[in-house]
């Protein structure tokens, strides 16, 4: 996997209507990170999500810590982590604890863990736009 | 090189979190024995860890030892070091040894790469299995291949794993 990014196929942005942003930011020394793109992007599609995905591959320390990387994989939507209770202070290169609904501890966020923080995003966003706001 | 299934086992002599310095042959009696990289930090194993613990727990009046081993560097990763060794191994009541591997020489040996990495032997200290503990880190009730207990079934009915080797999956080794 290479760092890039793509934006939702199935969806055109609208001009003048929100597009959520999200940063993937892995690390290729965890095997987790295909699986963990792979349920986001099936979220995006279930939902109709027009999202840009911004994909990075955090492969130095030194990004790491300017990332503020707490682990692979990682998701933000809008800039805020998908469980930001489990992030730890510094960044670092690591692979990343996902606590499930249940508790068990995990490599990989869970589908319903992603689903939940881009429907938390869009919400304040559909609010915006059915004012007629724009969003950048 | 990892060790290759059929080969002998290498031997060692590590301190673990109780204490002592322990080695394969103190598991002389065991019908089967497995060596397993491990660790504090990675998730993969915090999500393995009570599979593996009731595993060890079903199977210890069969004969059947694990023993753990923690290569990582520490200084990258303080979660690994021996200390909070000790503190996991009290929280979850492991029930067996937690060595600790401070110059890496073991898993250099062994050829271990991942956490977890099991190396399963036979009662002659042959490697029957080598690889992950089953086929879902992830979620225990959606496992198909249960890929440790069915090798430790098959050496305790002195037959070959059906399955002897699978691909090791979690963290990488954290080398000095």
């Amino acid at each position: 996997m290479a760092g890039g990014s793509f934006r939702d196929r199935h969806r055109e942005p609208v001009y003048n209507r929100y597009v959520m942003r999200i940063d993937f930011l892995y690390w290729e020394d965890c095997p987790s990170h295909d699986e963990a793109l792979r349920r986001l992007r099936a979220v995006l599609t279930e939902d109709e999500i027009a999202a840009e995905v911004q994909v990075t591959h955090v492969d130095t320390e030194e990004l790491a810590r300017a990332l503020r990387f707490p682990g692979s994989p990682t998701i933000r939507v809008d800039g805020r982590d998908i469980q930001p209770e489990t992030v730890a202070a510094d960044g670092r290169l690591t692979c990343r604890l996902y606590l499930l609904d249940d508790g068990r501890p995990s490599p990989l966020p869970s589908a319903e863990m992603i689903r939940r923080a881009v429907r938390a995003a869009r919400a304040p966003a559909a609010a915006t736009n059915s004012r007629g706001g724009t969003q950048p | 090189m990892t060790l290759a299934t059929n080969q002998q086992f290498i031997s060692f002599a590590l301190p673990g979190v109780a204490g002592t310095t322990s080695s394969p042959e103190d598991f002389g009696e065991a019908k089967a024995l497995a060596v397993i990289f491990w660790c504090n930090h990675c998730p993969y194993v915090r999500a393995w860890e009570d599979r593996v613990i009731a595993l060890q727990r079903e199977f210890a009046g069969r004969g059947v030892r694990f023993v753990l081993i923690n290569s990582n560097d520490p200084a990258k990763y303080p979660e690994d070091s021996f200390e909070q060794m000790q503190v996991r191994a009290r929280l979850k009541d492991y029930p067996f040894p937690y060595l600790f591997d401070e110059n890496q020489e073991v898993a250099r040996r062994y050829g271990a790469t991942r956490t977890p990495e099991i190396f399963l032997f036979d009662a002659a200290r042959t490697l029957r299995y080598h690889g992950a503990p089953d086929d879902n880190s992830e979620a225990p009730q959606a496992v198909r291949q249960h890929y440790l207990r069915d090798a430790v079934e098959a050496v305790l009915a002195d037959q070959a794993p059906a399955l002897a080797e699978t691909a090791p999956r979690g963290c990488s080794i954290k080398w000095r």
